[in-house]
């Protein structure tokens, strides 16, 4: 890590770590009988460890020439490792929370392990600390290759990986403090939230600066996707967490937005972090490592641009449909909902274009597992922007609402969309990051895959199940015009769901376990790749004027 | 580089862009998806004029339909209301005995009874309201206040047991250990006497002098309420201590707890939460569940 920095970059990072633990002490002294104190401390502590780290290496040698003007992939290999890390830890809680759900004295006792503190901690281990670094650290492989250009500079990318990091482990260490902001995905508190819109800021400029360098004449749609992302997660964060601290040694705040408008500003937030976090920028890993795994031409660039514009803009105005049938005035939810439908289109041309693209390539899928993962996701996204506009709709949302088929469908996109899209791109980025061969084993992954599918499906099932019970048991009336059943009947018809779900819930972490032990041993033992590096393995940095090719 | 050429498995023609070896082909946005999204679009704009859609500054569209969610609700909720007044009414207007007479009006007692029970009561008493550690059992005949009557379950439900409805139910076993009105050992003595009431096996000759003691320290603090017999008084919510029912624990060290102590249940009121039919029905309900004779 250190010795990919020349010594000037590592003075650099240091100057940074001292910066940021100066800023932690300033909260932690005031703070220090109040939960943002230990948080301070936490990050004065991992200031000076990181700081340590590279003091002790200081001497290293620094990167060549040749190394200097190459991909910068060192941040890619442990973002990696984190993606990996972050995907057990937040599945291992998911099967957890699961598991509390059907016997509820799984908490044994203790406030930090109670559901309301370890649900955000499964939100934001997935979300933000599997999803996030996969985003991150895909963007970072994606924008080189497809620019001809290394990363702008060589600290950032750090910045950003550690950075993003960081507010990942203040979220979840928050919540087992019991703090949170009480919005759904966007739990973290003021100071967790202001530290990621520097981090995010900082990535922004990273990923122009690099697009700016590019030696191709045209931006890649991976990169729109990429790009689309970052700005409108930037808004997002921003507007949905604009807060006042009761004091800055204070980890409690209050949001500035009233009543139903903190509601609306909420789910406006809540449904783009979908549509731009777990959406965009995994069509992103989708529309670079799926075409280049199966080796076909992208089916039609035209409708990359239909498909790009309609889910940017439509996605938009979508957010309202999480509150149907609430005190927001029914005009929004109109719009709401109508504006859903319209999304359905661009959404399936984006499946559509991926699964058209595996024209002349379907027989690959026999013998490849990873391409498999990918082709199976695109199917996943279709199936499940289907579900999310047909659940948008009004009269279906008053049957469907607030009951586990919202849950099913989540994880119909969570698990068959962004997670299965991002163990194809693993799987394809680490041979090629590490220059393997291929990955060390190939059984791995066809085991992998299939625990994935299976639970999957066994999840989706159950919940589809547990949801629709549930929806009709709470509006069925008796002949003398009286609810039937107690909520607590519904709660006695859901157990057998509950128990279905975490075993899918639990197939599908083994499957997270199995892929990493299988990285893990692609880049201690597989053979280096034989391969003369071809024209793309090095960037064009050799020609005098940017955008060269033209 | 941007030169176009033909994909060879499909015979389609390429942009010409490429990206680490990633092309694009130059097909055109299939007629599919086109029709779909002018049939989307259609959809939504006839929508938008059905319904309420488009703010005007301090007003909206109100749509051809001039559909509002609140008026709906309302119209539900009162369509709802009317189909539930051939029993409601009845129930409202009827006093507990003309009620119990009426085999109708008990059907739907039984039919809606369990429901608003699981809502309202289930948590604390159980769902089968056989009670539990702390929570009276409300199956067993055993009642601290009235006399398991319709009616008396009716006000215990209104008015609640310590709570800050005016006219709520009021007990409370002071804490004669914690508070000093009884040294320790006396506490222990008076409980011996207490068990040995529902107990009779415990009278066993060692045991009778301290028993004796107990009975005396009884009279002088607790028989004011509990009775000098311990029958206690269900109008006032004191506890018969000679039976088998025990809302703390029957066991010697459970009864040394309670005196040491003090006990004061909390029983909610639900005077302004449920209408006075629901709770009607939802006494009639506990009242059928068999609780009546002690």
């Amino acid at each position: 890590m250190a010795g990919s920095l020349t010594g000037e970059e590592r003075r650099t990072c240091l100057l940074i770590l001292g910066v940021l633990a100066l800023c932690a002490l300033g909260i932690a002294v005031p703070g220090r009988w109040d939960p943002i104190g230990v948080h301070g401390l936490m990050v004065v502590l991992l200031c000076a460890g990181a700081a340590g780290y590279l003091l002790l290496r200081l001497n290293v040698p620094e990167p060549s020439p040749e190394e200097l003007s190459g991909y910068y992939d060192a941040p890619i290999k442990v973002g990696v490792g984190l993606t990996m890390a972050w995907a057990i830890f937040g599945m291992f809680v998911g099967v957890w929370v699961a598991a509390q759900l059907a016997w509820p004295d799984l908490t044994f006792h203790q406030a930090w392990s109670s559901f309301g503190r370890l649900r955000p901690a499964h939100t934001t281990g997935v979300i933000f600390g599997f999803g996030g670094n996969a985003l991150i650290t895909t963007s970072y492989h994606v924008v080189q290759r497809t620019s001809r250009a290394p990363l702008a500079d060589r600290v950032s990318p750090w910045f950003v990986l550690f950075g993003f990091n960081l507010f990942c482990l203040l979220a979840v260490t928050g919540y087992a403090m019991g703090l949170t902001q009480s919005k759904e995905y966007a739990e973290p508190e003021w100071y967790a939230d202001i530290w990621l819109v520097i981090v995010w800021v900082t990535y922004f400029v990273l990923f122009l600066r690099t697009l700016a360098r590019r030696k191709e004449p045209h931006i890649y749609v991976a990169n729109w996707y990429y790009l689309a992302f970052i700005v409108v997660v930037a808004i997002l964060h921003i507007v949905n967490n604009l807060a006042v601290p009761i004091t800055l040694a204070s980890a409690k705040s209050y949001t500035v937005w009233p009543g139903v408008q903190d509601a609306m500003v909420q789910w406006w937030y809540g449904h783009n972090a979908v549509a731009f976090f777990l959406t965009a920028g995994f069509l992103a890993m989708m529309y670079y490592y799926l075409p280049k795994r199966a080796d076909r031409p992208i089916f039609s660039y035209r409708l990359s641009i239909l498909s790009f514009w309609g889910i940017t803009f439509f996605y938009m105005w979508a957010g309202s449909h999480h509150l149907h049938y609430t005190a927001l005035p029914h005009w929004v939810q109109t719009l709401g909902m109508s504006f859903s439908v319209m999304l359905l289109v661009p959404s399936w041309a984006s499946a559509g274009n991926a699964l058209m693209t595996m024209r002349g390539a379907w027989h690959k899928l026999r013998d490849d597992a990873t391409l498999r993962f990918m082709v199976v996701a695109a199917v996943f996204y279709g199936l499940s922007t289907f579900e999310g506009s047909f659940m948008a709709i009004r009269a279906v949302n008053s049957l469907s609402h607030y009951t586990d088929w919202t849950v099913g469908h989540v994880h119909a996109g969570a698990l068959g969309w962004v997670a299965l899209i991002t163990f194809g791109s693993l799987y394809t980025l680490v041979p090629s990051v590490w220059k393997r061969q291929s990955m060390y084993s190939n059984a791995l992954v066809e085991l992998h895959f299939w625990l994935a599918l299976s639970g999957t499906l066994i999840y989706i099932f159950a919940m589809w199940n547990s949801g629709v019970i549930q929806g009709l048991m709470w509006r069925t009336y008796t002949e003398n015009n009286a609810l039937a059943y107690s909520f607590v009947d519904s709660l006695v018809a859901m157990y057998p769901y509950y128990i279905a779900r975490t075993v899918g819930g639990f197939l599908f972490l083994l499957g997270a376990i199995v892929g990493s032990i299988n990285i893990w041993l692609t880049v201690r033992r597989s053979p280096a790749s034989q391969a003369a590096p071809g024209v793309y393995d090095r960037p064009h940095d050799l020609d005098p004027t940017p955008n060269a090719a033209e | 580089m941007s030169k176009t050429e033909v994909d060879p498995a499909t015979g389609e023609q390429t942009t010409g862009h490429e990206w680490n070896g990633i092309k694009e082909l130059d097909n055109p946005v299939p007629r599919g998806v086109l029709i779909f999204v002018v049939v989307t679009h259609v959809f939504a704009i006839l929508w938008w004029f059905l319904m309420p859609a488009f703010p005007l500054g301090w007003t909206y569209t109100r749509g051809l339909l001039g559909i509002d969610q609140r008026a709906t609700v309302e119209q539900a909720i009162s369509a709802n209301q009317a189909e539930r007044a051939s029993w409601t009414s009845a129930i409202e207007t009827s006093s507990f005995d003309q009620i119990q007479a009426d085999e109708s009006l008990m059907a739907v007692v039984k039919d809606t009874g369990p429901q608003l029970f699981g809502d309202n009561c289930g948590a604390c008493h159980g769902f089968d309201a056989s009670g539990r550690s702390n929570y009276p059992d409300l199956t067993d005949g055993d009642w601290l206040w009235g006399d398991g009557s319709a009616e008396a379950v009716a006000e215990t439900m209104r008015v609640g047991i310590n709570t800050s409805h005016p006219e709520s139910r009021f007990a409370q076993m002071p804490a004669f250990g914690r508070d000093g009105m009884l040294a320790s050992a006396d506490v222990r003595t008076v409980a011996r006497y207490v068990y040995s009431l529902s107990h009779p096996e415990f009278s066993t000759e060692e045991n009778l002098e301290s028993i004796a003691q107990g009975e005396s320290l009884f009279a002088e603090n607790c028989s004011g309420c509990h009775g000098a017999a311990a029958l206690g008084d269900a109008e006032t919510g004191t506890p018969n201590l000679t039976d088998a029912y025990w809302l703390y624990g029957g066991e010697l060290d459970q009864i040394i707890e309670s005196v040491h102590g003090g006990r004061a249940g909390h029983m909610p009121t639900w005077d302004e939460r449920l209408t006075p039919v629901e709770r009607k029905v939802l006494a009639l309900y506990v009242h059928s569940l068999g609780g009546t004779t002690p």
